[in-house]
């Protein structure tokens, strides 16, 4: 059963296994193991996150392929459940109308870009790709009337999920709309996760990985790469969109900085390499990791600074703000030294067919 | 250019489009030339380029603002002066952390075009934190010389005075540039090593250190192309190296990577397009680079440069 809903591709280390059924129980049982509305957030944001990053895998760690769109995706997706939501009344067939909107461009614009530029170099579709994704982001905060512009666009939510609606305590939590939400947000995320760890262990995922280790031996073997290179880029921007509806849906709100940044794309890439490329359990571990260190790392390094506080450089150095300063430098060593991550350290790949 | 002429309506106003057009095109020229110098003698795509626009920007301040005085000056051989010796510094600083970078990040992933994009990636978020722990988090302001504010009246149209010094000293790069690798034998070895770089160690020549000398110069014409971008957006922030990152690639794009004739005129033409774009259909301005450069992929895939 279990090995069914993993597609055969168990963690195969028991501390591995062990960290993921402790970052999958403490997702679960957020809100009841935490109180406040901080901590509650950060694990919806691992959530959404866990399914981000593992679509982006898809791409660079499976596939091979650098793309730097994979925030347009999040954000149309965000885009999509925001607009659908922000009419009068919020309803569910909105919603849903929003993100099949959503669906459809993203398709549309992952197939275009997908056919345009998968024919060139690696190094010519990362340029691209970064070319389209700012243009598109830039679009998104011009056309203000639509969007939002900058200031993005807050809207509520149809009323099952409005933090409004209460329904008793459970364990000295109330069960309101929010948790619903959350809930929704987690299952969401683990049935998108679910779906990619079919994907990249079915047939169609070999072949993804034989392109990326030799695409000139995989297209002598028959295979028409290009089809299955568009197919991959589909596939990871669609669970990319929906990841983004679920953030959206989540924080009731949509806005450029958000969803379609360019922090929110380096982001991604630090969580790819430190969490393991080619491995979608690296997104788990990456992701939860990354976030938690976002939100908690600052106030560790606040305790730092305050410690070396009148050495001029050093000081700065540890400000709160500078922890990217740190986890870019853990990049950098994470690609030289561990370009496995942190789940090929604990599972080495075997060798399989 | 001219073609744009009946559409802009007004003489004056053309022109006024055009010079702009132009400064901001030498500008992103000046930017991207080392870009693809890299890119054609060494085959590394180096996205932490952009890093290093800001650090030449930030660079020099550390003139600027010690030599205020000299700015303030009315006369413009003053103004130029402390504005030189910015550059000299601006230059000096990035081609020395472009050799580090080099050393440091590049080397290790020659070949490997996947680790090189993530890691010049991780490079470029370093160095940007790097400038906010040396010269703090806030927006910098960065006045014009006293000289080059304002703009001249010729009849009707009007030329801001830092539009033609940008275009003079793109200019000059873009001849220095050409004359190095066309006339020199120090051109010829790189022309020949973005050729063949095995044939040419075969025959004896260090490529290697060429190579580094090459970063070091590209990292160099980054700094110089930041402290004009710099003056010219009279702010300086450590993010806007990537801001003008998307330009820039879509520049070597169109140019062809490697070729800096086509970087000038990917440059020129991109930012024109913007100009005119920018006047006739305002919101269409935000996506005309796109719409160049599928124009130009679809004519030819590889850029303009190449056959």
């Amino acid at each position: 059963m279990l090995n069914t809903l993993l597609s055969g591709d168990p963690p195969r280390s028991r501390a591995l296994s062990a960290l993921l059924v402790l970052i999958v129980l403490g997702l679960a049982l957020a809100p009841f193991i935490t109180s406040g509305a901080r901590p509650l957030n950060t694990a919806a944001t691992i959530c959404v996150y866990i399914v981000l990053v593992a679509s982006y895998d898809l791409l660079l760690g499976y596939t091979g392929i650098v793309s730097f769109a994979h925030t347009m995706f999040f954000g149309i997706g965000a885009y999509g459940v925001g607009l659908g939501l922000s009419g009068e009344e919020p309803t569910w067939s909105g919603m849903a109308l929003g993100v099949a909107a959503a669906l459809a461009l993203t398709l549309a614009l992952a197939f275009i870009i997908g056919l345009f530029a998968l024919r060139v170099r690696a190094i010519f579709y990362a340029m691209i790709t970064l070319a389209v994704a700012s243009s598109f982001a830039v679009l998104a905060s011009q056309l203000s009337d639509w969007t939002g512009g900058e200031d993005g666009k807050t809207f509520s939510v149809p009323g099952l999920l409005s933090p409004a609606t209460e329904f008793g305590e459970f364990m000295g939590r109330s069960l309101d709309g929010k948790l619903i939400t959350y809930y929704i947000v987690f299952f969401g995320a683990i049935l998108l996760f679910l779906v990619l760890l079919r994907v990249v262990n079915s047939p169609f995922g070999r072949v993804l990985q034989a392109i990326r280790e030799n695409e000139f031996r995989a297209e002598a073997l028959g295979y028409r790469t290009v089809v299955y290179r568009i197919a991959a880029n589909c596939i990871g921007a669609l669970a990319a969109a929906l990841a983004g509806a679920l953030m959206a849906l989540w924080l009731r709100y949509v806005g450029p900085k958000t969803t379609l940044g360019f922090e929110v794309m380096t982001d991604i890439l630090l969580i790819v390499v430190i969490g393991g490329m080619g491995t979608m359990y690296g997104a788990v571990v990456g992701a939860a990791l990354f976030i938690l260190a976002n939100n908690y790392l600052k106030s560790l390094m606040a305790e730092a600074a305050g410690a070396v506080s009148g050495v001029p450089l050093l000081e700065a150095a540890l400000h709160p703000d500078r922890w990217l300063l740190w986890l870019g430098i853990l990049f950098i060593l994470a690609i030289y030294f561990f370009p496995t991550g942190i789940v090929g350290k604990l599972a080495p790949p075997s060798r399989r067919g | 250019m001219l073609a744009m002429l009946p559409l802009v309506g007004s003489f004056p106003t053309w022109v006024t489009l055009t010079v702009a057009g132009l400064a901001m095109g030498m500008m992103i020229f000046i930017m991207s030339s080392g870009l693809t110098l890299v890119f054609g003698l060494m085959d590394v795509l180096n996205f932490g380029h952009g890093a290093f626009v800001s650090v030449g920007a930030f660079a020099a301040t550390l003139v600027l603002v010690p030599m205020q005085g000299w700015l303030e000056a009315e006369s413009l051989a003053m103004n130029l002066g402390a504005l030189g010796l910015a550059i000299l510094m601006a230059m000096a600083v990035t081609a020395a952390l472009g050799w580090m970078f080099e050393r440091v990040i590049v080397m290790p992933v020659y070949g490997q075009h996947l680790k090189q994009i993530l890691i010049t990636m991780g490079g470029m978020i370093v160095v940007e934190q790097l400038i906010h722990v040396i010269w703090g988090a806030d927006h910098k302001p960065m006045p014009l010389p006293a000289a080059l504010r304002g703009a001249i009246v010729i009849g009707d149209a009007a030329i801001e005075k830092y539009r033609l010094l940008a275009v003079v000293v793109g200019l000059a790069v873009f001849v220095l540039l050409s004359l190095v690798l066309n006339r020199t034998k120090l051109g010829l070895l790189i022309r020949a090593g973005v050729e063949n770089g095995e044939m040419v160690e075969a025959l004896g020549y260090r490529i290697r250190r060429l190579f580094v000398a090459v970063f070091a110069a590209g990292s160099a014409l980054a700094g110089l192309g930041g402290v004009m971008w710099g003056l010219y957006k009279e702010t300086l922030s450590a993010s806007m190296g990537g801001e003008v990152m998307v330009m820039i690639f879509i520049t070597v794009i169109i140019g062809g990577l490697g070729s800096v004739g086509g970087c000038f005129i990917g440059a020129l033409l991109m930012a024109l397009t913007a100009n005119y774009a920018g006047f006739l259909a305002p919101k269409l301005a935000l996506v005309s680079h796109i719409v160049l450069m599928i124009a130009v992929l679809l004519w030819r895939p590889a850029g303009l440069s190449r056959k």
